[in-house]
């Protein structure tokens, strides 16, 4: 099963997003890398790499970042752990989260999620 | 410069972010999240660590060890692209173990051309961009210049010497010390520069970086990341 990270500059929104996919997909390999070891703002590469060996599997990781240092500093991480199957997606965080936990769950393939996620950006909410 | 003289100088930019730690926090505080001073103070604390292992390594090594500290300690997103700068520096430099100035140029182009497509931004966006583009061109500038003096110094000091080898060992001598008088005029146009760019980022909106939430009111106020940046060039021409 495909496992995600939700990397975010802050601790209590990643563990939120993280809560949020227990709604649907309880059983998602899914784990927070919010804030900094003390919990402050801001992103870790520690934490990153960590959360990362935590879902690890062959069928990948998908990465959900919030913005600015949150993607430099995932780039960062996966350009060391080069050799793993992890990739970046480009979308709304918390939508991004509930769409591929739940697909992840019924089988899908990174492939196919990190193409549905990229279509979340685009998808309105308002009519 | 040799491995003892870079750690000096990395002791010095960390002495001096230490020391405009709340200054650079009051900058970011106005457009940005308020915290590159914290973050920049973690993250060199980070290096002061780290440094004393590294006393017998090579240039390129300490500074790729220096950016691997900031990349892990930072936290915001001076980490990645500070860490970026310093890790391709320390690459640029791989098997010197006496940096010229010459070097340094180089490898300071090497750094500026990662930090942009780490960023993905270019000149003018309000970052530190503003400041090290800006410096490097006027080192450059001035490094060229000398390079002409320099050499024509050089030959003139040669005339009159009748043995190869006292040739030899007086340019050498004649060049060190130039090198070093060299780096440090090249070093002052590049500060110069610099904060020409600080001021230059106050006249224009933020398109990059947690800024750019602001738009429009960020201008009027200089960008953290060049101060910090002039900051650090500053710290090193003062320890040459």
């Amino acid at each position: 099963m495909v496992g995600f990270v939700i990397i975010s500059h802050s601790k209590k929104l990643a563990d939120g997003v993280v809560d949020l996919t227990r709604m649907m997909a309880p059983d998602a390999r899914i784990v927070a890398a919010g804030g900094l070891e003390d919990g402050s703002f801001g992103t870790s590469y520690e934490k990153i790499q960590t959360a990362i060996r935590e879902v690890y599997s062959d069928d990948g990781v998908i990465l959900l970042m919030d913005m600015g240092s949150a993607v430099m500093t995932a780039e960062m991480v996966l350009e060391t752990m080069n050799h793993l199957n992890i990739r970046m997606a480009d979308c709304p965080i918390a939508e991004g989260a509930v769409v591929g936990t739940v697909q992840a769950v019924s089988g899908a393939s990174m492939e196919e999620i990190l193409e549905e996620l990229a279509t979340l950006g685009a998808t309105p909410k308002i009519s | 410069m040799n491995t003892e003289k870079l750690i000096r100088v990395i002791h010095a930019i960390g002495e001096k972010i230490e020391a405009e730690k709340d200054y650079l926090t009051g900058l970011d505080n106005v457009i940005g999240d308020g915290d590159h001073g914290i973050n920049m103070s973690r993250g060199f604390q980070e290096v002061e660590k780290t440094l004393n292992a590294y006393a017998d390594k090579e240039p390129g090594d300490i500074l790729k060890a220096v950016g691997m500290a900031l990349v892990s300690k930072v936290g915001g997103s001076s980490g990645p692209l500070y860490g970026t700068a310093f890790l391709k520096m320390g690459m640029a430099l791989k098997g010197k173990t006496d940096i010229s100035i010459e070097d340094f140029l180089k490898a300071l182009q090497v750094a500026i051309d990662a930090v942009m497509l780490r960023g993905k931004s270019v000149r003018g966006e309000k970052t530190m961009l503003d400041a090290m583009i800006p410096a490097r061109e006027a080192m450059e500038s001035a490094y060229q210049e000398m390079v002409g003096t320099t050499f024509h110094a050089e030959k003139d000091s040669v005339v009159g010497t009748d043995s190869t080898k006292e040739k030899d060992s007086a340019v050498g001598t004649t060049f060190h010390k130039e090198a070093a008088l060299t780096a440090k005029v090249i070093l002052a146009a590049g500060v110069k520069a610099a904060w020409e760019g600080v001021e230059y980022t106050k006249t224009i909106a933020a398109t990059k970086g947690r800024a750019s939430y602001l738009g429009e009111r960020s201008i009027g106020h200089q960008d953290p990341g060049a101060t910090s940046f002039t900051m650090m060039l500053e710290a090193l021409e003062g320890a040459l």
